[in-house]
């Protein structure tokens, strides 16, 4: 939604009109060390708390401390607040905070036309100007002419508001980021209280840094308050979401706490065996932080020691885990093939990043999806499942576990670079109502237990954990005979093993829910995705369907296998279109599958997710051809 | 002969086991004359006098002709890839420290493409007992040179003599600062069985190296250390707390002289017992222990037995102390906690 002034407003404080607004796209950008991403932090908070929906994108250069004042240095944190459902951290902003030229000069592309910009004029000094790359100097140069300008002497209104509290320039300036989140409550009328809360429990113990920052934040929201520039104030009213307890949560985060659910409910301790990488490494710190729930985790030498110890721990009964980003996947897939020979339950994750090699670390892509169906030596089928959203991602990662555990095989979960570093708000479940998780546990001295004996009905071994009486055996990359487990190079038994563990893979399908259509089961076009870009679709579907077109969206958590009733779903549609963050790999599978359907493709691989106006323009574009 | 081993971690057996008990039915497929026969006789003859209960122990391997031994031994087992055995059974022990884990591995799978876990498991000193077997050789893919073999020798990749310089096993466990080194010679089954029982009750990473015999593609390798005739002049087995004493007639030691260590005639140029080194397993500077396994022939006899058996804390302990004190401190207790910690609101 677009924020537009109107010049006519100026008017004496306390009486500037209030706007209601749908929803607000705010980007915070500014130098790595500004404190952009907690601002960010505290502005979603407040917006929660105050009632609406949102989600929320960090934005940061792969760099730790890139020069300061270059466009390299610029972090930004991109949040999308809502009276309406919150799919999406925004396609382009109504409202650009930025710190310094370098930040303005390097996110002006991703304001709306109209958009607000609020600056801080004292960075904007020749030096900087520079080193941005600007040749003139925007401010003076009517470059801004499109967009609203809000120019505040942030540094030097920051010092002043230290000065009254006795505080040196440069103790002071460490707070400017709070002066600008002032402005921006007073712009968007949001509270102060809850980032006044936040101070006092952060700076507990430093009193005259709770009350710089508050006097800052403070003085940054009386600016607003006085200045000509901002002649109105808007509200993004309360989004109406269903009743429950809620909390804001990031993707990555997310996986972790799925994990651990599907520990409890499953009475599998978890272990996870990872090696950092970007943009997985998180899952990896947040469940060291669990010991008291007795995670256990093994920060490995390498990725392959990383699926390796999982593999261990998997024999001895573990829920295990291992976590990675693609170049992590590649490594891993040797392993991948003894787990999938073992048959031994494991979920790797892979937070997918631009590739191929090292890529673009901290973008998202979705180029991992051949790799993780197909990336190994033989025949090695895995069940894979993908993660839509960061809230999503905790029920993707409890039904990978599930899956795993229940059907005892290796079980993919994807997400993404933009899942994985996004928030949004989470509705916190009750654990009790989690689906129980039952594997398959051989028990002491079970009569005539074989390693690979399988469930006939769903052709799952038992899992004969080290240390039970009467269930000595050993597991390995050799192939086995069927049931005894035995050495075998027999060509028959290497076909029907080759079999049976695709069987096995195959047969998830009737555990798994049935492919749900959003919008009508019949039309026109029908809009096929998987991952991080449901939201955009859905936004994109939205449109049409609201101008009319027999548009709808099958959005797939499950690729490995598919929903059962794929191809039924398929065949209520004139035209079947599939949007991919990548050039074009779920469709080959797709077609590989369901050759009877017709499928055009629009994909992506630039690190950035679709915006809704290209996904309705190429729809449109669709249902035009003949 | 044997005492008992002071882990209480790991649950004993209530009744008496024997050999019989850890032998598996499975064919066993070395070349006849291969080292490997009498390392497997050998750990199929410690494994009862450790006392664990049969289903407490877990041999891991990875890939290679060593790496066929989980197949050979009745417990809990896992065949790996090839390199990653010290990576799985760090799985295996972590996950569960009341498992007896056991590592079969070659020169090839440990220290080439598995040399990065193998530095690492060392490093972290997690309770895994890792039996290597060097016979300086490729034997499964038949007859590479490999970190072991000897510079100079002609192997099926190496026609014109190797130009590599080998590792020293030892060398390479000290320097990852490996707590507990041992070595024997596959013709000595007594004294391998003696090692694997100290290793299983040293608490870290106890590293077994067993100088072994490829009949087919290094057959001899080890002879300077091996061959009936000169073998006491050539191996000094060590015993803690006793003077380092070898050779055929008990008449030469090894002194430390001049900053390094020294064979010496025992009655010549009035050098007695007294002037020898006596062995000190359990020293934690591994000066001495990194001296003694390095020594090797022409110069020196090669040292056998415990060479190291440094006490320091096992990483799967530290673990769990880790996870006792979170418990016992931490407020999340369970899921539920977890999901409602930090900011949280109704609507």
């Amino acid at each position: 939604m677009r924020i537009i002034f109107n010049k006519h407003y100026i008017m004496a404080k306390k009486s500037k009109p209030i706007v209601d607004l749908e929803d607000v796209v705010v980007k915070f950008v500014g130098d790595s060390g500004d404190g952009m991403q907690l601002v960010g932090t505290l502005f979603s908070e407040t917006a929660a708390l105050d009632g609406n929906d949102l989600a929320t994108f960090p934005d940061f250069p792969a760099e730790i401390r890139a020069p300061h004042n270059t466009v390299a240095g610029v972090s930004g944190f991109q949040v999308h607040i809502g009276k309406k459902k919150i799919l999406t951290t925004g396609d382009y902003c109504d409202v650009l905070v930025t710190m310094n030229p370098a930040s303005l000069k390097s996110n002006l592309k991703w304001a709306k036309h109209g958009a607000t910009l609020i600056l801080d004029t004292d960075t904007f000094d020749p030096a900087a100007i520079e080193k941005a790359g600007y040749s003139s100097n925007p401010l003076e140069d009517r470059s801004l002419e499109k967009y609203h300008l809000v120019k505040a002497p942030i540094t030097s209104l920051t010092r002043e508001a230290g000065k009254d509290l006795g505080v040196d320039n440069k103790t002071a300036e460490r707070s400017k980021n709070m002066f600008a989140l002032g402005i921006l409550y007073y712009l968007l009328n949001k509270p102060l209280d809850n980032t006044f809360r936040f101070f006092e429990t952060k700076f507990k113990k430093k009193p005259d840094v709770i009350k710089l920052n508050k006097a800052v934040l403070q003085a940054g929201y009386n600016f607003a308050d006085t200045v000509e520039a901002i002649s109105s104030q808007y509200t993004i009213p309360k989004a109406t979401m269903e009743k429950g307890k809620y909390r804001n949560i990031v993707g990555n985060t997310a996986v972790a706490w799925g994990f651990i659910a599907a520990s409890e409910r499953s009475g599998r301790p978890l272990f996870l065996g990872s090696y950092p990488i970007t943009p997985a490494t998180e899952i990896l710190m947040e469940l060291a932080k669990h010991k008291s729930l007795g995670v256990k985790v093994f920060q490995a030498e390498d990725e392959i020691a990383g699926i390796c110890s999982a593999i261990g721990a998997a024999y001895t009964g573990s829920l295990a885990i291992t976590t990675t980003s693609g170049p992590g996947l590649s490594l891993k897939s040797e392993a991948i093939g003894l787990a999938v020979m073992t048959e031994l339950p494991m979920v790797i994750v892979d937070v997918q990043r631009g590739g191929p090699s090292t890529g673009l670390p901290t973008k998202s892509e979705q180029s991992d999806l051949l790799q993780a169906l197909f990336g190994r030596n033989g025949e090695c089928p895995v069940i894979i499942v993908a993660a839509s959203s960061p809230a999503n991602a905790f029920y993707m990662a409890f039904e990978a576990a599930k899956l795993a555990l229940e059907h005892m095989t290796p079980t993919m979960l994807l997400s993404e670079g933009v899942i994985g570093f996004g928030s949004e708000l989470f509705k916190i479940p009750k654990a009790a109502d989690l689906p129980a998780i039952q594997p398959p546990i051989a028990k002491p001295n079970e009569p005539d237990y074989k390693p690979f004996r399988r469930d006939p009905e769903t052709l799952v071994r038992k899992w004969a954990l080290p240390g039970t009486e009467g269930l000595r055996h050993r597991v390995g990359g050799l192939e086995k005979e069927n049931i005894t487990g035995i050495v075998s190079t027999d060509p028959l038994n290497h076909q029907l093993m080759v079999n049976l563990r695709a069987e096995k893979v195959q047969k998830v399908q009737n555990f798994i829910p049935r492919q749900e259509i959003y919008g009508d089961p019949e039309g026109d076009l029908l809009v096929i995705g998987w991952g991080s870009t449901k939201g955009a679709i859905q936004y994109a579907v939205d449109e049409m369907r609201a101008a009319g077109k027999k548009v709808s969206h099958a959005h797939f958590h499950y690729i490995m296998p598919l929903p059962k009733n794929t191809p039924e779903v398929f065949a209520g549609f004139k035209k079947i279109i599939v949007c991919e963050l990548n050039s074009g790999q779920f469709i080959y599978y797709l077609r590989m599958l369901f050759p009877q359907f017709k499928y055009s493709q629009y994909n992506k691989v630039q690190g950035l997710p679709f915006v809704v106006n290209e996904l309705t323009a190429v729809f449109n574009q669709i249902l035009e051809e003949e | 002969m044997f005492e008992r081993p002071e882990n209480t971690t790991i649950e004993r057996s209530s009744v008496e086991l024997t050999k019989q008990d850890f032998v598996s039915d499975q064919m066993v497929k070395w070349c006849p004359g291969c080292g490997a026969h009498a390392i497997l006789s050998s750990v199929a003859n410690v494994f009862p006098k450790i006392g664990y209960k049969k289903e407490n122990f877990v041999m891991v391997s990875g890939i290679g002709c060593s790496s066929r031994f989980p197949y050979y031994v009745n417990t809990y087992g896992i065949h790996g890839i090839h390199g990653r055995a010290a990576a799985i059974s760090s799985g295996v022990k972590i996950a569960n420290p009341h498992l007896s884990v056991w590592v079969a591995t070659g020169d090839g799978d440990s220290l080439a493409i598995g040399g990065n876990h193998f530095i690492h498991v060392i490093r972290r000193n997690i309770d895994l007992n890792i039996i290597l077997f060097n016979n300086q050789i490729y034997g499964l893919t038949k007859g590479q040179y490999s970190p072991t073999t000897p510079m100079g020798m002609v192997t099926k990749t190496s026609p014109q003599g190797t130009i590599e310089h080998p590792f020293n096993i030892g060398e390479l466990v000290m320097g990852a600062q490996g707590t507990f080194f041992a070595r024997a010679v596959d013709t000595n089954p007594k004294l391998m069985t003696e090692i694997m029982f100290e290793a299983a009750k040293h608490d870290g990473t106890s590293l077994i190296e067993i100088l072994q015999n490829c009949i087919i593609f290094a057959d001899g390798a080890h002879q300077q250390v091996t061959a009936k005739d000169i073998k006491d002049d050539f191996q000094l087995v060590l015993k803690n707390g006793e003077p380092m004493i070898f050779g055929k007639n008990k008449d030469k030691g090894i002194r430390f002289f001049s900053n390094r260590l020294e064979v010496v005639q025992l009655g010549e140029n009035g050098i007695t017992e007294n002037d020898l080194l006596i062995h000190d397993k359990y020293q934690q500077d591994p000066g001495v222990h990194l001296m003694l396994a390095k020594m090797a022939p022409p110069m020196f006899p090669v040292a056998l037995g415990v060479i190291r058996s440094a006490m320091y804390p096992t990483y799967d302990d530290m673990v769990e102390e880790q996870i006792a004190y979170a418990k016992e401190n931490n407020p999340v207790k369970t899921v539920d906690d977890l999901l409602n910690s930090g900011d949280t609101w109704v609507i």
